[in-house]
């Protein structure tokens, strides 16, 4: 029974930080019909400047204690992430808004590596270590154990997940993100700027892959420009398994997604009588994806997209 | 559309141009014959820098020994010239490689590093006649295809998977193992020979799971390892994959040892395991620089010219190069298919050790050299053979 | 219009081609002199020809984003892999009692085997996707590439089908009416090396493919494509059957991949799954996006120019630093992946249909400027 406990918690951790990651997919892809690839490589180049920021900020004030660094880290990675994001809308997806839909999503892809490229280029290739800046004895809970850091990443995700939902739903900003993702003509015409809050969009999406680098980094203690890419890919499917668009899908998209794989991972082998193992887990996300699209296209919990014809 | 065609034109023109810049490897002023031995290695890429130290180790034996006057066969004597080509660690490139290394008519090649780049390429080597001596691959089916160019100095994944189970059932002395492998083809062989002669040995695998060499979250089957209670965690990859395994595996509450191979066992695994690092018992194929007894001196020798420390293979490369050297010696004469002949009689102490090949390849009695961690820092075991 | 240009000048359009075909008669054995490496590249760029040729009729002429297009490349392989090596009989003692001489299909079999379980894949691939929006396809294709090569790379138990990441080694050559194209050969006293009887198989092979391509984009079914790709529910106003065609596509590019990766599997003798990964896919579209999307000579141009890149950068990239800076700054490995990124963003923002783009039906090219926000829901070309 603990170890059924422990994967689920496993998953949770997983989930969460799927979760973070998919938000910002999500509500990109509201706004603006876009899968944007390179959002997994964003969220590795802030995970790498808050470890460029940590180190400096440990080398010139060695006292500081481990939980302000993890803070400090994670405000120097969001406006690293926020001005790489807009950026990338400015440049490579603004002016092609009205163009045919492959070229976005091939731009995209083109970004992306990009970005993987001045990551190798400013940070080497090397797996870069992330110290431990919280206290690495884990606590038990009936039977599983749980580090520092795990419960950390839960609950801020918890958290922020919780502040997104407030402000999409209750501030006027949330309004106009709405109204935007609803139908921007329409929106415009009721005095929202689209381009504004398509920013703002896009700002606040990194800023959370801005958090969920460096929570992925502290949880894992390894940090190299490779890092982004397939959490983004599997942040994208679990966006898509919410209902891409809606953000409360994406939280529950993600969620469900890290208990799949961690459960999924753990059981599969006992389940299939050891014809497939864990060697299969990678194929869980694509498989449910797969699952997902076909018989619910929709998504879990619905999908909000733009009004286009 | 003349735009486009004529955009077709520039590019075809200006890349044969660039072909043809291609900088000649004739010795115009020189007045000595030479032999040419090849050197393939990843100069590029993420394992750039074991590539060019591995291509450093051919470059320093080929220095010293013409240092020495060159080679003698006959009353001629030759100076040796090393051609050195990247194959980017990619199976593809390296047959590239490859055949520009025939080409180019070397009479041997040291390399190449990894056993997915060796076994494409070594298909080429043995239709060119062409000795082909590896410094590092490890896995077992490079030799085992039946070509008469295939050599190795290092022991083979067979070797050192039976030197590492038997460790775990006589040095450790435990029971009940679990065997997790990065799904690469270095680590699923390793892996797999583990677990064959651990079953023989006695010992009870008690699961077996997977991950990739790509992946950073184990916690999934970590715990499901855990509810089987083992003694002991077999891990087969590398370093990048293995080390934050070793965490997970403290912050999940399994204390238990970490067994894996050459690929774990280097100071990148301390580096990012940390505190979790004394975890890890490990194999390295062959000796350690410091315990072979020209080790210390090869080293300063190899600092002294590249301004850096080896690396990992280098002794190995460095040893190849004069294996071949010894077989043209005895083949007496410049020419591939003599040297290939001749190749199968090596037999000579090289710095890594005794250098002596059984019939498909292999390092005879490769040695494999046991590792833990204390202090920080890989603290020697023992020896095999 | 094309065809009525070349009815017009029949003996024009028939000297063009003679000489294209004389230069890449002549091509090799000039690459030769510098040396087999080249011959070797050009062999890898005919094949890649050939899976550039196949992804462009599905996002090209039929518009449906695969990203996952290198696993139909990967199963050609392994169909040929498996049918021509000891594998299976090593490792099924009933089959190797079957086959008491071993497995030893020849080539000419195995090649429409394997496009034909491609083109099934394509289906098994295109059948459930039928009807998703332009980026959830792209999305599955990519797991499906993906689930692909996982599955091959770990089908070795309980059974062992695929070797798992080992791959599949000692593959036979292609034997053509006796003679062995992995040995050289001496033809008329002149040594005629294994690479360049390669290179003229596979180049035929890719001008076959080119030939059915351009066939196809004036074919029925070309249209078909065409008109689905600029609006679905026209086409099916106007009584194109949409799930066959889209269906058709799929299945007819993967089965290019098909007989391309049977191919590389012969001339290469090793598969393993390393060979088909996602940067594979990623590169194949960066061939047809570069080249032309939905333009066959654009295509095999972005193919050829993408394929030879690496060597073209092995040779400049470290002379070029060490001249302007006296040492490398950026490895040539970085410095290709940068032009791919600089490449694929580059052509989309300023040059969306490519280098070599199709002529625009109907208008004349000078005429009508080539921004792509001035062609605001217009079509792709």
């Amino acid at each position: 029974m603990d170890t059924l406990l422990q994967q689920l918690l496993n998953g949770l951790v997983l989930g969460s930080l799927y979760a973070l990651i998919a938000l910002g997919y999500t509500m990109v892809y509201g706004v603006l019909n876009l899968i944007n690839f390179a959002h997994g490589d964003v969220l590795m180049v802030g995970a790498l400047a808050a470890l460029s920021a940590i180190g400096y900020l440990h080398g010139a004030w060695p006292g500081l204690p481990g939980w302000s660094l993890l803070i400090l880290g994670i405000l120097a990675a969001i406006p690293v992430c926020v001005a790489l994001s807009l950026l990338i809308e400015r440049i490579a997806y603004r002016p092609l808004r009205h163009a045919p839909r492959l070229a976005p999503l091939i731009t995209a892809i083109g970004v992306s590596i990009l970005i993987q490229t001045f990551a190798m280029l400013v940070w080497g290739r090397n797996y870069l270590t992330f110290p431990q800046l919280l206290p690495e004895a884990p606590m038990h809970i009936g039977g599983a154990t749980l580090t520092v850091t795990k419960a950390v990443v839960i609950v801020l995700a918890a958290l922020i997940m919780a502040g997104l939902l407030w402000l999409v739903n209750r501030t006027r900003l949330g309004r106009a993100m709405r109204a935007t993702a609803e139908n921007p003509r329409v929106a415009s015409l009721m005095g929202v700027s689209p381009d504004s809050v398509i920013a703002v969009t896009f700002a606040i999406g990194a800023a959370l892959a801005a958090v969920a680098g460096v929570m992925i980094e502290s949880t894992y203690s390894v940090a190299h420009f490779y890092m982004g890419f397939i959490p983004g890919l599997k942040a994208f499917t679990a966006a898509v398994l919410g209902g891409i668009g809606n953000i409360a899908g994406a939280m529950v998209g993600g969620i469900v997604l890290g208990l799949i794989e961690s459960l999924g991972a753990g059981y599969i082998g006992d389940l299939t009588g050891g014809v497939f193992g864990s060697n299969y887990q990678d194929v869980f996300a694509f498989i449910v994806l797969c699952g997902v699209l076909i018989l619910r296209p929709s998504g879990l919990l619905g999908e909000r997209v733009a009004d286009r014809a | 559309m003349p735009v486009p065609r004529r955009a077709l034109w520039t590019v075809s023109l200006l890349l044969l141009a660039l072909a043809a810049c291609k900088p000649s490897s004739q010795d115009a002023a020189s007045q000595q014959p030479v032999i040419k031995i090849g050197s393939a290695a990843p100069l590029t890429g993420e394992i750039a820098h074991l590539g060019k130290d591995n291509e450093n180790g051919v470059r320093m034996a080929i220095d010293e020994i013409n240092a020495a006057g060159g080679i003698k066969l006959g009353d001629k004597t030759y100076r040796l010239e090393m051609v050195g080509e990247d194959d980017k660690a990619d199976p593809r490139e390296g047959t590239l490689a490859a055949q520009k290394l025939v080409d180019e008519g070397v009479i041997a090649v040291v390399g190449h590093l990894n056993s997915g780049t060796s076994i494409p390429a070594s298909r080429i080597y043995a239709e060119a006649n062409v000795v082909q001596v590896s410094p590092s691959t490890t896995r077992a089916s490079y030799t085992l295809q039946g070509f008469k160019t295939t050599y190795r100095v290092v022991a083979n994944d067979n070797q050192q998977g039976s030197v590492l189970a038997d460790f775990a059932a006589n040095s450790m002395k435990v029971k009940r193992v679990a065997i997790v492998d990065d799904r690469t083809p270095y680590g699923q062989g390793l892996a797999d020979v583990f677990e064959s002669v651990a079953k023989d040995k006695g010992l009870d695998v008690i699961g077996r799971e997977f991950t990739t060499n790509k992946a950073n979250d184990f916690n999934a089957i970590l715990t499901k390892i855990r509810a089987s209670k083992p003694d002991l965690v077999m891990f087969a990859g590398m370093d990048a994959t293995s080390a934050p395994l070793a965490r997970q595996m403290r912050e999940l509450g399994l204390k238990v040892p970490l067994l894996s191979g050459d690929g774990s066992c280097d100071p990148g695994f301390i580096r990012i395991a940390g505190d979790a690092a004394d975890a890890l018992t490990c194999s390295i194929a062959g000796q350690a620089l410091e315990k072979m007894s020209k080790g210390e001196d090869f080293s300063k020798r190899y600092q002294a010219k590249f301004g850096s420390p080896p690396q990992q293979y280098s002794p190995y490369s460095y040893d190849a190069t004069f294996a071949i050297v010894d077989a043209i010696k005895r083949a007496g004469k410049p020419d591939r298919v003599a040297v290939v002949e001749a190749m199968h009689g090596t037999r000579f102490e090289g710095l890594t050790g005794h250098i002596e090949f059984d019939e498909h390849g292999d390092l005879k009695n490769g040695t494999i050299s046991m590792y833990n961690v204390r202090d920080g820092k890989l603290n020697y075991l023992s020896t095999s053979n | 219009m094309p065809e009525a240009a070349s009815a017009r000048r029949p003996a024009r359009a028939f000297a063009g081609a003679a000489a294209v075909a004389v230069a890449l008669a002549l091509l090799p054995i000039l690459a030769g002199a510098m040396g087999d490496a080249w011959v070797r590249g050009l062999c890898f760029a005919a094949l890649y020809v050939m899976l550039a040729l196949g992804l462009n009729i599905v996002v090209g002429f039929a518009g449906l984003l695969d990203l996952g297009y290198i696993a139909f490349y990967a199963v050609g392989a392994y169909v040929y892999a498996l049918l021509a090596s000891p594998h299976l009989t090593e490792h099924f003692p009933a089959l190797a009692r079957a086959f008491p001489g071993g497995l030893h299909m020849p080539i000419w079999a195995v090649l429409p085997l394997g496009a034909g379980l491609a083109a099934a894949f394509g289906i098994l691939l295109g059948a459930p996707v039928l009807k998703l929006r332009g980026d959830y396809l792209a999305i599955v294709t990519l797991g499906f590439g993906e689930i692909i090569r996982i599955f091959l790379n770990n089908l070795n138990a309980p059974l062992n089908f695929t070797n798992g990441p080992a791959g599949i080694t000692l593959i036979e050559p292609v034997h053509i009416a006796g003679l062995d194209l992995s040995h050289s050969t001496t033809v008329l006293g002149l040594r005629v090396s294994s690479v360049l009887m390669y290179y003229y198989l596979l180049v035929a092979l890719a001008v076959l493919a080119i030939v059915v391509c351009l066939r196809l984009q004036d074919s029925r079914l070309g249209r078909a494509w065409m008109a689905i790709r600029e609006d679905e529910i026209a086409a099916r106003t106007m009584g194109i059957n949409v799930r066959n065609v889209k269906l058709l596509a799929f299945s007819l590019g993967a089965s290019f991949g098909g007989i391309a990766g049977g191919m590389f599997a012969a001339f290469q003798g090793f598969v393993s799954p390393e060979s088909f990964s996602l940067m594979e896919s990623i590169i194949v579209l960066s061939m047809i996006v570069l080249g032309g999307l939905g333009h066959v000579p654009g295509v095999v141009l972005g193919a050829v120019m993408l394929a030879m890149l690496p060597e073209a950068l092995r040779h400049t990239a470290v002379p070029v630093q060490q001249w302007l800076f006296g040492r490398v700054v950026i490895d040539a490995e970085v410095l290709r992946m940068l032009l791919y990124g600089l490449a694929t963003v580059g052509i989309m923002l300023y040059r969306p249909r490519g280098l070599w783009p199709a002529p625009r039906h109907g208008v004349v090219a000078a005429v009508t400027p080539d921004r792509p926000a001035a062609a605001a829901g217009a079509s792709h070309g």
